[in-house]
């Protein structure tokens, strides 16, 4: 296992560098003088030269990519020309309501999804089978945003139950907070559950028909016990792949999310910095959230050498 | 004499093997509910793409003050936005934007993901560094890269296009590699080889069209995920910017004014819902026309 972690280890620092490259030859790509952009055109050439000279634009490419690395090591991403705070300190203010988000989002589309996807593979082409597939296919073909407005249309502007927009920390009383978050996590967590309901359906199939599961069945043993210790189990690495990925769709997603109920969270946070051209926040929040990515997967990785032993040894 | 009837018979069999197999292809698809369902919604959205002139009369962009918001009547079918333009024509005109977003960005991500995932198949030093890149793309969640892109080349329609692209292609290129590592182990490639068949022969006539059908599928999923990040964009007003009409910026439109006119939330949303909801039933029903090992499993 150890041989393995390290492996796995070293494999992410080409990953990483590849992201941190990518990530800022994408901000250096705006064309013409990111100073006058940022200003507009009433400012005057003093004001711009002295933008120029904090960004460090006078600076030839090399030098300020070696510079913002590194920051990067030193745990600095970098300065908020329009919020006058360091980037790190603007992406903790954030992070708060997006972590509540996705992880709400996430719980909702994993309770739903693993047993309705179950119960499908278990009554396989049965009306139940039909019609959850048929929800989970509308599921991954509706715009997360559009969702969020419905509900909005729906159950704050006619019904009047809930807030239409805003965010209440969870030091506010976690029902506050819930009532807050909970049209945002739902129109967040459908495309998700749909994507590990139908994971789990067709896993749930392949494994269904293996002899183990007929012995087990012969043996007598009572049909959800086998159904969710027997082929759950062995169904399950697929579904954790579908889950570990899904960290970086619910972020994408919390973007545009935290744009229609007006979260101030690390979507909001860039969006916003886009309006501003704020580029610094923008490659600062970009690079955090890859590099998270890819260390998610590295624990996804790890989880699945803990659940399936073979993947430990098997791969070369 | 006896030799050209020899071949003629060759020849009819041939063609009618090939008629039989084209037949069976044809059966097999229409028998499949969810690639012919698929195909029809997307069928039926291309047309009022191509027909958008003709099924309106109202002009998407000219501004009539005096008829704005009216709700949804006879004469404006999804009634008017906030500045008196027909919602229904801006809702057909935007399929164009939408359509076109999707076609575009499918048709640059399948040559250049297939031409970097088949010579990474094939020459394994350009594997590792090839797919490095690749993971490292793939680390950033689509709509963050593509905002990003966008954010500094400008909203602009082709923008748009480039940034979708350079977020899928990594998809197409991983997909096709992984197929093309198997087909390049085959013997029959290394009987080529063998006789001396140059590497692009190999790569081009030999392993790329065995890449073809999930090529096909991935296509149909991009498609999808490109329409669904164009409104997105569009939406965050990062993409296709106003005055001209897509799915994304009429919704946006639509949000300040929720409210009073909720037909600028609900149709725009359903056009876009129709779209991807075809292009997912196409895409599942030609993975399982084309894809053996998921046909099984399904089965």
């Amino acid at each position: 296992m150890g041989g393995y972690l390290l492996k796995r280890i070293v494999s992410l620092l080409p990953v990483l560098l590849v992201v941190a490259i990518v990530d800022f030859i994408i901000i250096h790509l705006t064309p013409g003088d990111p100073a006058s952009v940022m200003l507009g055109s009433q400012a005057t050439e003093e004001e711009l030269a002295k933008l120029r000279e904090q960004l460090g634009l006078t600076l030839p490419i090399y030098t300020r990519f070696f510079q913002w690395i590194i920051g990067i090591l030193q745990g600095d991403l970098g300065w908020s020309i329009f919020m006058d705070m360091p980037v790190t300190e603007a992406i903790w203010e954030h992070l708060g309501p997006t972590l509540s988000l996705t992880i709400l989002a996430e719980i909702i589309a994993i309770l739903f999804a693993i047993p309705l996807g179950v119960m499908a593979a278990n009554r396989r082409g049965s009306w139940m089978d039909q019609s959850f597939m048929t929800f989970a296919m509308l599921g991954i073909s509706l715009p997360s945003f559009w969702i969020g407005l419905n509900l909005i249309l729906l159950f704050a502007v006619q019904f009047n139950w809930l807030p239409a927009a805003g965010y209440q920390p969870l030091s506010s009383g976690i029902f506050n907070h819930l009532k807050y978050l909970i049209m945002p996590a739902i129109s967040l967590g459908i495309m998700q559950g749909a994507l590990i309901a139908r994971m789990t359906r067709s896993s749930m199939l392949e494994v269904l028909n293996e002899n183990y599961i007929r012995t087990a069945e012969a043996k007598g043993l009572k049909m959800w016990i086998v159904t969710y210790k027997h082929a759950l189990r062995n169904a399950f690495i697929p579904i954790l792949t579908v889950i570990g990925l899904s960290f970086a769709t619910l972020v994408g997603g919390a973007v545009v999310t935290e744009t229609v109920f007006n979260i101030p969270g690390i979507g909001k946070l860039i969006v916003n910095s886009v309006l501003r051209r704020d580029y610094e926040v923008i490659q600062g929040t970009v690079l955090m959230i890859a590099a998270a990515y890819v260390f998610i997967n590295l624990i996804v990785d790890i989880l699945y050498a803990y659940i399936d032993p073979r993947v430990r040894y098997d791969k070369s | 004499m006896e030799t050209s009837s020899v071949t003629m018979v060759g020849t009819k069999t041939a063609t009618s093997s090939t008629k039989h197999h084209a037949k069976i292809a044809v059966n097999r698809f229409f028998a499949n509910r969810l690639a012919v369902s698929g195909s029809i919604l997307v069928l039926f959205i291309s047309l009022i793409c191509i027909l958008a002139p003709v099924l309106t009369s109202y002009n998407p962009i000219e501004m009539n003050v005096q008829d704005r918001l009216k709700p949804p009547s006879a004469s404006h079918w999804f009634g008017t936005d906030e500045f008196g333009r027909d919602v229904f024509t801006r809702v057909v005109y935007g399929s164009r934007i939408s359509m076109g977003v999707g076609f575009s960005v499918v048709m640059i991500t399948s040559i250049i993901g297939l031409i970097f995932g088949l010579y990474s198949a094939y020459y394994r030093r350009l594997d590792n560094f090839l797919m490095r890149i690749n993971d490292g793309l793939m680390a950033f969640p689509a709509i963050l890269l593509a905002i990003a892109i966008l954010a500094a080349l400008g909203p602009k329609m082709s923008n748009v296009i480039i940034a979708l692209s350079v977020v899928y292609i990594p998809t197409v290129a991983r997909a096709i590699r992984s197929v093309a590592i198997t087909v390049r182990e085959q013997t029959y490639i290394e009987a080529i080889r063998a006789l001396g068949g140059k590497s692009w022969r190999i790569i081009w006539l030999h392993i790329a069209p065995n890449c073809l059908s999930p090529l096909i599928v991935q296509a149909t999923f991009i498609f999808a995920y490109a329409v669904i990040t164009e409104a997105s964009l569009s939406f965050l007003g990062a993409g296709t910017p106003p005055p001209e009409p897509s799915w994304g910026n009429i919704l946006n439109d639509g949000r300040t004014i929720m409210k009073q006119a909720w037909w600028m939330t609900v149709f725009p949303g359903l056009s876009i819902m129709m779209t991807v909801l075809g292009l997912n039933l196409l895409g599942d029903g030609l993975r399982d026309l084309l894809d053996p090992h998921t046909n099984k499993a399904k089965k």
